[in-house]
């Protein structure tokens, strides 16, 4: 046994710094760092960095743009990348749709749309919850009818991040209804560049605009994108959860957030001595960094183990399941320590370059805002109930 | 021992039930909070017309002659319907500050002006420094001519835009930390070398940040004693408090009963999502610390009389610490519980959700009222 990582992966993690360093743009960071709003430049101008480099999609094959990187690797890109304030990559082309459209695409969509991912030509968005299909994401309804070589699609999906600025929806529709209601879902590429689509902004409790409705009437995708088979789309959208385990427990960013909760710690008054210095304080970050310590040995253990070849299997609900529930709790404190001056809503301070003074404690503003925002993070992705019950049912057999 | 209303508690409770129940739909509370102003001047004066303005004051001044009991019914209401009215401010905390420590004079000009709404007030106690310490004080009240000269900033006031008086604490005596020497000031909203920066808050509200450069007032302008403010400022604490828990109790009931009937409504997995044996364990344990939370807030009311200034704080710290813990949980798990529509602005859960987490922070959070139950022996 080795708590640490060899001096190969030591070597590797110090050039990812160092790239890191130099390349990420000084606003991009502050405002990840600071909490504020994201554009969707901010997005491009670093994913095209990353492009350049050749580090935007690490886990693709080599043969389609990946990097080569061993688990590991991939795992402290990940980690450094939190730590160091930069942007999460927008996974709907990365991590989401790529992986599908290489493994089960055909030749004519690997090579049309591979490319335009690497290059951050299309923004991709996630067309899978419905208003009656949540959870229960197997009994959606919004459907496809073939009509000679295309489909016509209508229904409704909702909740749609960033589907404002998306130009392509992988979606998941209804082709047939015999047989389990699994079995009748395929999994198409929308264009959504035309007249019977409707993206809808819904306005979340922070004041953010962050997801949508999207409304589909008559929508026409030619069967050139469908993925795979019809009615097969239900394992594709399977393959996608479980491949996907990397960078879900958000360590690296939790890391960073933790050094900011204690530097506004350093600088607040409580009881008349500084936060920081309050042993009740100090009780509740110590507890969240053990929290935080127990969640990444236990990730780094998963790691391991992949690493000898072992599949993945129900970790990732895990690492889904603390990653968020220390997120969230992380957001409480950071609200907490600025004590009356988390309650001024002043949205202009979440944009970057407000210079206006700040009410109370500079970097106050966007505090409750992110508290209130990160309650998303147990619901998304599969909500924390359900992760729960996929622990119990895929590992203890209850 | 007896926990029910009286007759007239309950008539004045069915009051503010029907009120809340056909003034303040969602959507209607929204455009008010958009509004200029913030509020509804029209809401206002049905309040005073009501009699709520005056539900705790004593009827020589107009008022209904109620307590603690009638002002916790006022609050619990206030937090049914996310009213946006600066009750709290007027009502609880002003209307306090002068009935315990006005001179004749100042409750004979101000309190009948506060029933029938024509005056609103702020209390302007916190100090970006203290942050909840009350005695924390550091602005500056000294003798010039037969008045004083107030300099200093005070944070957060709730409501003070739409305040025709505003309460102060400033020092007259002492060091930044000493509880003596702290005194009251009824300064006019307009007062010359008071300036405000106005904004909303996160729930919805309005507050301001205030500025005090030379401030003059006259020998008339204190209230209650000078250099010995802080027993006063506490007990009104603790009566907001107080307040504080009925409004939470208030928004604690609508998010458990809106959850409770999304349970029913909303299915998933072909079945109400009310059937799954974790959410009906969740909502129990939700409904437990409603429960809970209602018994402290009973308690702090009930112990505000208490002639035991140490019985009192008590009983509204620990009421304090357990609507805290009450509300974190019930406004929490009833946004889960509603999956994304919980995350709407449109839905009416994530504001009572951020109400009560404002209502957390207001008069000490958790942390600190567990602090000061500790501290007492
Ligand atoms: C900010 C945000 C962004 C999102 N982005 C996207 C996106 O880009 N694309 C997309 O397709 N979707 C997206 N979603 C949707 C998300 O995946 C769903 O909200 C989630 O799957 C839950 O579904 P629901 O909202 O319908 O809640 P419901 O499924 O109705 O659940 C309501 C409550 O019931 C519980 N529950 C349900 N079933 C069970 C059960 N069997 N046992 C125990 N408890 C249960 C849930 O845990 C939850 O607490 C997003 C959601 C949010 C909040």
């Amino acid at each position: 046994m080795d708590l640490e990582f060899s001096d190969e992966y030591r070597a590797f993690q110090q050039d990812v710094r160092g790239f890191l360093d130099e390349n990420l743009p000084e606003d991009i960071r502050e405002k990840v760092t600071r909490g504020l709003r994201l554009e969707r430049d901010d997005y491009v101008r670093w994913q095209n960095i990353l492009s350049a480099k050749g580090w935007l999609v690490p886990g693709w094959p080599v043969e389609h743009g990946g990097t080569g990187w061993s688990a590991v690797e991939r795992y402290i890109f990940d980690e450094e990348n939190g730590r160091a304030g930069a942007p999460n990559v927008v996974p709907f082309g990365t991590r989401f749709v790529g992986p599908v459209i290489y493994t089960y695409g055909s030749e004519a969509q690997k090579n049309y749309y591979l490319p335009r991912i690497l290059n951050n030509d299309d923004w991709w968005c996630q067309g899978y919850s419905e208003p009656g299909a949540g959870s229960d994401l197997a009994s959606l309804q919004t459907r496809a009818v073939r009509d000679g070589d295309r489909y016509i699609v209508n229904g409704t999906k909702t909740w749609t991040t960033m589907a404002q600025w998306a130009n392509m929806m992988f979606c998941l529709v209804r082709t047939s209804n015999e047989g389990k209601k699994q079995e009748g879902i395929s999994f198409l590429l929308v264009d959504m560049n035309q007249p019977g689509v409707d993206v809808k902004p819904i306005m979340t409790i922070d004041g953010g605009q962050e997801i949508n409705m999207v409304h589909m009437t008559d929508v026409e995708v030619p069967i050139s994108d469908l993925v795979g088979e019809e009615n097969m789309g239900w394992t594709y959208a399977k393959f996608l959860l479980q491949h996907e385990r990397t960078g879900t427990a958000g360590i690296g960013n939790s890391k960073a957030q933790v050094q900011r909760l204690k530097k506004i710690a350093a600088q607040e008054k409580s009881g008349g001595i500084y936060l920081i210095d309050d042993p009740d304080f100090r009780r509740q970050v110590a507890e969240l960094e053990i929290d935080l310590q127990a969640l990444e040995y236990t990730d780094l253990r998963y790691l391991m183990q992949t690493v000898a070849g072992k599949p993945p299997g129900a970790e990732s609900s895990l690492l889904k399941l603390r990653g968020t529930e220390i997120q969230q709790r992380i957001s409480e404190l950071l609200m907490q320590a600025v004590g009356y001056y988390a309650i001024p809503f002043v949205p202009e301070a979440l944009e970057y370059g407000w210079n206006e003074d700040p009410i109370g404690p500079e970097g106050a503003a966007p505090l409750a805002p992110a508290y209130f925002n990160r309650r998303k993070t147990t619901i998304y992705g599969g909500t924390n109930e359900i992760q729960r019950n996929i622990i119990a049912k895929m590992v203890l057999g209850l | 021992m007896d926990f029910d209303l009286s007759e007239e508690q309950q008539l004045l409770k069915d009051s503010v039930d029907r009120f809340v129940r056909e003034e303040y739909p969602l959507d209607k509370r929204q455009k008010l909070t958009a509004s200029d102003e913030g509020f509804s001047r029209d809401n206002w004066k049905t309040m005073a017309e009501l009699g709520w303005l005056g539900a705790s004051l004593p009827e020589e001044y107009g008022g209904i002659g109620g307590g603690a009991v009638e002002a916790m019914v006022m609050m619990e209401g206030v937090g049914r319907g996310l009213v946006v009215e600066p009750y709290f401010a007027t009502a609880v905390l002003g209307a306090n500050l002068l009935l315990q420590a006005g001179s004749d004079a100042q409750k004979q000009e101000l309190l009948p002006q506060v029933v029938s709404g024509d005056l609103m007030l702020a209390f302007a106690y916190a100090e970006r420094q203290a942050r909840y310490d009350l005695f924390d004080v550091e602005m500056t009240a000294t003798k010039d001519g037969d008045g004083y000269a107030l300099n200093g900033a005070k944070g957060v006031v709730c409501h003070a835009a739409s305040a025709g008086r505003i309460i102060v604490s400033a020092r007259t005596g002492g060091g930044s930390r000493d509880r003596d020497g702290i005194t009251l000031f009824l300064v006019d909203g307009n007062a010359a070398g008071l300036s405000r920066r106005d904004y909303p808050t996160v729930d919805g509200l309005r507050a301001s940040e205030l500025a005090f450069d030379n401030v003059r007032v006259g020998a008339d302008a204190v209230l209650g004693a000078v250099d010995n403010g802080l027993p006063l400022i506490e007990h009104v604490a603790d009566q907001a408090i107080a307040g504080l828990a009925a409004e939470a109790v208030g928004c604690m009931d609508v998010l458990l009963s809106s959850t409770n009937e999304y349970l029913k409504t909303r299915s998933q997995f072909g079945q109400p999502i009310g059937k799954f044996q974790v959410i009906q364990h969740r909502m129990a344990d939700m409904f437990i610390a409603c429960e809970e939370a209602r018994s402290m807030c009973y308690v702090a009311t009930m112990r505000l009389d208490d002639p035991d200034a140490e019985q009192r704080s008590k009983a509204a710290s620990a009421a304090k610490v357990q609507i805290g813990k009450s509300a974190r949980l019930v406004g929490q798990q009833s946004v889960q519980l509603h999956g994304g529509m919980g995350m709407t602005d449109e839905l009416n859960i994530g504001h009572y959700f951020k109400r009560l987490t404002v209502i957390d922070t207001m008069f000490g959070d958790q942390n600190h009222h567990l602090k000061r139950y500790a501290a007492f022996r």
